[in-house]
């Protein structure tokens, strides 16, 4: 009788298996998990030639003797000679491809392998006792502030955030969250929804307020620009007594946050209130450009510490004929004229977007929103390349935009006024695979136009530093050199981070810039100011029963194509509770409860 | 309040316990491994799993918060299963040569191998072999660890050290000296408060009982041993002897009966401590170029801190050497010369409660010959258990007997040296004589006991202020002192002991798994203070001996050449980090 799947059960485990792996830290010993692996995939051999069969076998061996530091280089040799006549001579993928993993591995790991074998130590061990936190660049004590949501503690749930990122209002929206990406949940079910649940947090707070500052020690700071990076720093440093000011050349603060990110996402009026929460105190000198309303060096001289901070708003363009033709703008200069009340009319338009990432989506659904007729996404690879999240392209999709895969602009067509006509593409065909990405080439067809009227260039950003020449501060790539910590090495007193520093990025990273060299700053200043906080964490039993994530709802696509209104909505109490009861607590299990769990103070 | 049931006991108890706090509160015994109050929570041998009624896994009692409602059973039989199989996992890679180890009939691991009824384990044996320095004072064994953290927590701490670590990645995580270095390598003081705390054999000190019966058994050495003040607390603890029949002279009867050829008091020298440092204090105080703060030195895991963490601070430490080294040295010198022995052939041993006693007589030279010690060998007060079986002492037969003249004769002042705060009282006795020429009430000073982690006093001496502080616990000492260093507090005279307690809480004291029992001990010393006559240095009549028949006079230049040391030139002789000669 014919099993319909004879092979489920083992389907499972090895779909159990992967997403484990998925979810897990990696942080083992290279050469231990390479050994792991192959004596796992060694189990898939089918058994028929050689190589594979007794090879794969034989590679198991070589990598747990070296990694139990039993090895030689003697078997260190033998290893890869193995590994390369596996790939060689096995008759089929099976083999091949487990062996090349372990060649692979002897190359880009290679230190860890003569570690083991010379110095008998295991190098760069690490150890993660909390991912979450560990995975977010502002450090944000993740479980204290579930555990604070799951009691109905929201004011302090939002104080603990403040310690380490002081836009939680903005985060609850637009966070990337890369603390989710190895939440310890997942290896039972899925990632905690943590951004969602900052959400919900910040909207049940009933009371938002900031700790006292410190002593004001008579220190002056400068900060130029007003976005995430900015602002952070000048929070951080105020709280630190310190007397700060911010140059932000746009009208108001937030940076990419306002200019940048439409109010769809992020609503402005929630910005406005965040920004002038932890503004209080401070100075902000708005629509005062550095370099062209105030020099550079007279700030230097001004400040005892001047922050660069400026972020990464240049347009890059696409290089192409008739890219000047009216009718073609960058994405940038759309998001901003739309944030600053300046929006174009695209009723009836027909409007394509150039480019694959998060700023394409927001160009082409803003577009949606400002009466486009048709949307088409242009981008020369596939869906599956582009770097925008999943969850912005199927938002794209939803409100009508079109995907125009694999083909690349090559010229902005014109009418006989001159208007945009129509974009000029080649077809791509996607082809080999380098340094782990799928590379499109010309097909062997025509180029075809796609008719519209209105070309939106987001092919990404560059770094404006013709404020600084004068400085001659050190940079490459067009973008300034500074340590993790915002020091510009010979330049005393000047620090920089954000997107300035990193080139386009995201707003944690830069929050977390901002958090770095406001401590930086204070112990240039010559101090050692903390941030701290008292509160005191309960202590609860996670939810024992496998449940699923909880995603927040967004209104309906049809409804929400049309306005401007917040389409995310926050996660109802009942999914809330659901959701932090969901939370592993690994800040008390596992080598949480060994390390302490949490850092009451930077 | 919340209510729970735990073994069919219904009872209101704190939201804020966890199970274990609870059970602890209803008289239910749930075991524990690597558990240790506040010191080590970690969750990590899974002994302490309960069943929670509604919940498919067993939860750890030691960190699982207690919740309205809840169902526990702390002795099911899926709970002694598990508890029975972690322990077969933690045996699997332990090894159980358990005549040979000193923690044997003293070991939590084996204590529990007998309740969970354990005869034979079904894994296979993976023991760590790790090769250890046999010369170091603290020895550890790598394949007896069981990994329970215990002493990354406490050198963490208590010590604000971290000399041990978590070395290693996934299942080949192990303890370890933090960064894998040797113990020479690293900042470890000794204190050995790792040693106290470690539930079992993998941590202790190095056996020196052979070196001791080699000195006894050789017929041309005199031996003289020496007993530190905090032993006398607690050197019966571990021997079973009825109550009363563990005061020091019963001791002094049994040390005796090993085969010293005297058996002397470390008292005795604590009073000549007081005498010097005393009377540096004093002069420090008179000279306005002297260096202040002065800080004590009578601890050598203090002086190994302050050598690894605040060189600078070397010139603050008194000169006076501590009372083992300088107890020593009169041994050499004043009884060899009053009694017409051959320094060369006397051997002096100490019984201490202190595994960095080791290193400190193994690091200090006699001054009359350099090619000597002034200390030969120091036994931990676990060692002298050994000694004593060792030397076939029956300890039920034992007498109550004095120590030898002279170095026998000790004050309640030099008692209290055991317990921390006790060589502040002491000094301040004598400096007020020294001052005031009259003698001050003896408990005049009591304000400072206590078990404050650091404590302060102000005292009117010779109409002006004298600014004292105490602190105990390494991490409380660095607390200290960086407050010292910013300026924000200004003393004339901190003493300083490493372990939590003083002495009589020291790292070569015996262990109770789970208790600290330094608070108990020092009740003892204070009391036997409390009892005796004599309660000022400055008036024990054999020390006064001392002076007159040899030592001339406190600081005088006979008695700073023997007795007082710059720990700064120390540092050189030694290096940085202190090495074993």
């Amino acid at each position: 009788m014919l099993q319909a799947h004879p092979h489920a059960a083992t389907e499972h485990l090895v779909e159990d298996v992967s997403a484990q792996l998925a979810a897990g830290m990696p942080n083992s010993c290279p050469v231990e998990f390479l050994a792991s692996a192959t004596r796992m995939l060694l189990s898939r051999s089918c058994g028929k030639c050689v190589p594979c069969r007794v090879g794969l076998r034989a590679l198991f061996d070589l990598l747990d003797a070296i990694s139990s530091f039993k090895a030689t280089e003697r078997e260190h040799a033998l290893l890869r000679a193995t590994a390369q006549l596996v790939v060689e001579t096995a008759d089929c993928a099976i083999g091949v491809q487990a062996a090349q993993l372990v060649l692979d591995g002897l190359h880009t790991f290679a230190a860890d392998f003569t570690s083991h074998i010379e110095q008998k130590v295991c190098c760069d061990s690490f150890q993660v006792a909390v991912p979450c936190v560990a995975e977010c660049p502002a450090q944000v004590d993740v479980p204290g502030y579930i555990a604070l949501i799951s009691v109905g503690r929201y004011d302090d749930a939002v104080q603990l955030i403040r310690k380490d990122n002081p836009l939680p209002v903005a985060c609850g929206l637009i966070c990337e969250h890369p603390c989710e990406a190895h939440c310890r949940r997942g290896l039972q079910d899925d990632a905690l929804n943590i951004r969602g649940l900052k959400r919900y947090a910040t909207v049940h707070a009933t009371t938002d307020e900031l700790p006292p500052a410190a002593e004001p020690t008579g220190k002056t700071v400068g900060i130029v620009g007003g976005g995430p990076a900015g602002l952070t720093a000048a929070h951080y440093l105020r709280l630190m007594g310190h007397s700060v000011t911010i140059f932000e050349r746009h009208e108001h603060l937030g940076g990419m946050l306002r200019y940048g990110i439409p109010s769809y996402r992020l609503p402005q009026e929630e910005l406005d209130r965040e920004t002038s929460l932890i503004t209080t105190g401070i100075t902000v000198k708005t629509g005062v450009a550095v370099g062209a309303d105030i020099d550079f060096k007279e700030l230097r001289e001004r400040f005892d510490v001047v922050y660069i901070a400026n972020g990464a708003q240049l347009d890059k363009r696409l290089g192409i004929p008739g890219e000047d033709a009216p009718g073609v703008m960058s994405a940038i200069e759309l998001l901003r004229r739309n944030a600053s009340g300046d929006s174009p009319d695209f009723s009836g338009k027909r409007v394509a977007v150039v480019g694959g990432g998060n700023v394409a989506m927001d160009a082409a659904r803003t577009a949606v929103r400002l009466g486009a007729r048709a949307v088409d996404i242009v981008y020369r690879r596939r869906q599956a390349d582009m770097t925008a999240l999943p969850v912005e392209i199927e938002g794209a999709i939803a409100e009508g935009c079109f995907l125009a895969e694999l083909y690349a602009p090559i010229a902005v067509e014109t009418d006989a006024q001159g208007a945009v006509s129509g974009l000029k593409v080649a077809p791509q065909i996607i082809g080999a695979i380098k340094d782990r990405r799928a590379q499109p080439r010309n097909a062997d067809t025509q180029p075809v136009t796609l008719h519209c009227d209105i070309v939106i260039v987001a092919i990404g950003q560059s770094i404006d530093l013709s404020a600084f020449e004068s400085a001659a501060l050190p940079s490459k790539w067009g973008a300034l050199i500074a340590d993790g910590h915002g020091i510009i090495k010979g330049h005393a007193g000047i620090f920089a981070g954000g997107e300035c520093v990193t080139g386009p990025s995201s707003a944690i990273k830069a929050i977390a810039a901002g958090k770095a060299a406001a401590a930086a700053i204070d112990g240039y200043l010559g101090y050692k100011h903390r941030i701290s906080t008292s509160l005191e964490i309960p202590d609860t039993i996670p939810l024992e029963q496998s449940t699923a994530r909880v995603s927040a709802r967004e209104r309906s696509s049809s409804d929400r194509r049309s306005d401007f209104k917040a389409l995310e909505i926050t996660l109802s109490t009942e999914e809330a509770y659901q959701e932090s009861s969901r939370c592993l607590r690994c800040d008390k299990h596992g080598l949480g409860s060994f390390e302490g769990g949490r850092n009451l103070s930077w | 309040m919340v209510n729970i049931t735990i073994d069919d006991i219904n009872a209101d108890v704190p939201e804020n316990y966890t199970i274990l706090n609870a059970a602890k509160k209803l008289g239910i015994e749930v075991p524990t491994l690597c558990f240790l109050k506040e010191l080590n929570e970690v969750a990590a041998c899974r002994i302490c799993m309960v069943e929670i009624e509604g919940y498919n896994r067993l939860s750890a009692a030691c960190n699982t918060p207690v919740f309205e409602g809840m169902v526990v059973k702390t002795h099911s039989p899926r709970v002694r299963k598990a508890r029975k199989a972690n322990l077969e996992l933690i045996l699997s890679q332990h090894n159980t040569a358990c005549t040979t180890c000193v923690r044997s009939e003293n070991c939590s691991l084996q204590t529990l191998t007998k309740k969970y009824n354990l005869t034979e384990t079904p894994y296979r044996q993976h023991v760590a072999n790790v090769i250890w320095p046999q010369t170091s004072p603290l020895i550890r064994d790598a394949d007896k660890c069981v990994s329970c953290l215990r002493c990354i927590n406490v050198c963490r701490t208590i010590q604000g050290l971290g000399v041990w670590g978590l070395e290693g990645v996934g299942t080949r995580t192990h303890v370890g000296l933090s960064e894998g270095r040797d113990i020479f390598e690293t900042d470890c003081t000794y204190c050995s408060q790792c040693v106290t705390h470690c539930p079992v054999g993998a941590l202790h000190e190095r056996n020196d009982v052979e070196t001791v019966l080699g000195f006894i058994d050789d017929p041309t050495l005199t031996t003289v041993v020496q007993v530190a003040p905090a032993v006398r607390t607690s050197w019966a603890e571990m021997l079973g002897i009825p109550a009363d029949e563990t005061s020091i002279g019963y001791l002094a009867d049994a040390l005796r009966k090993v085969g010293f050829t005297y058996v002397f008091d470390t008292s005795f020298s604590a009073d000549v401590t007081i005498m010097e440092e005393g009377s540096e204090l004093v002069s420090r105080l008179g000279n306005p170029e002297a260096t202040l703060p002065m800080f004590t030195s009578c601890c050598p895991g203090w002086i190994r801190f302050v050598k690894s963490q605040y060189p600078q601070l070397l010139p603050h430490i008194s000169t006076t050497k501590s009372p083992q080294q300088i107890f020593g040295e009169l041994t050499k010198t004043y009884l060899a010369q009053k009694n017409g022995l051959d320094p060369a052939k006397v051997r002096c041993i100490s019984i201490m409660p202190c595994v960095s006693k080791k290193d400190e007589a193994a690091n200090t030279p006699f001054v009359l010959d350099p090619t000597e010690l002034e200390v030969d060998a120091v036994l931990t007060t676990r060692e002298l258990p050994r000694l004593l079986a060792a030397a076939s002492v029956d300890v039920e037969r034992l007498e109550s007997k004095g120590f030898d003249d002279p170095l026998g004769e000790a004050s309640g002042a030099g008692f209290i040296f055991g317990a921390t705060g006790g060589v502040m009282e002491a000094a301040l006795r004598s400096a007020y004589f020294l001052v005031e020429g009259t003698n001050p009430d003896p408990d005049a000073f009591k304000a400072i006991r206590g078990l404050r982690g650091w404590r302060e006093g102000s005292f009117t001496v010779g109409g002006t202020e004298l600014k004292i502080a105490i602190a105990h616990g390494l991490e409380n000492a660095r607390e200290l002192i960086e407050a010292v260093l910013a300026g924000t507090v200004n003393y004339h005279f901190i003493e300083i002991m490493t372990c939590p307690g003083g002495c009589v809480g020291g790292g070569g004291q015996p262990i109770i798994d789970g208790k600290e029992l330094a608070e108990g001990r020092a009740k003892k010393l204070y009391a036997e203070d409390a009892s005796v006559a004599l309660r000022f240095s400055h008036e024990n009549q054999s020390v006064l001996k001392a002076y007159e028949e040899y030592l001339e006079a406190p600081f005088s230049h006979k008695a700073e050449h023997l007795l007082h040391i710059e720990y700064g030139e120390l540092l050189e002789q030694c290096g940085a980090k202190g090495e074993d000669r």
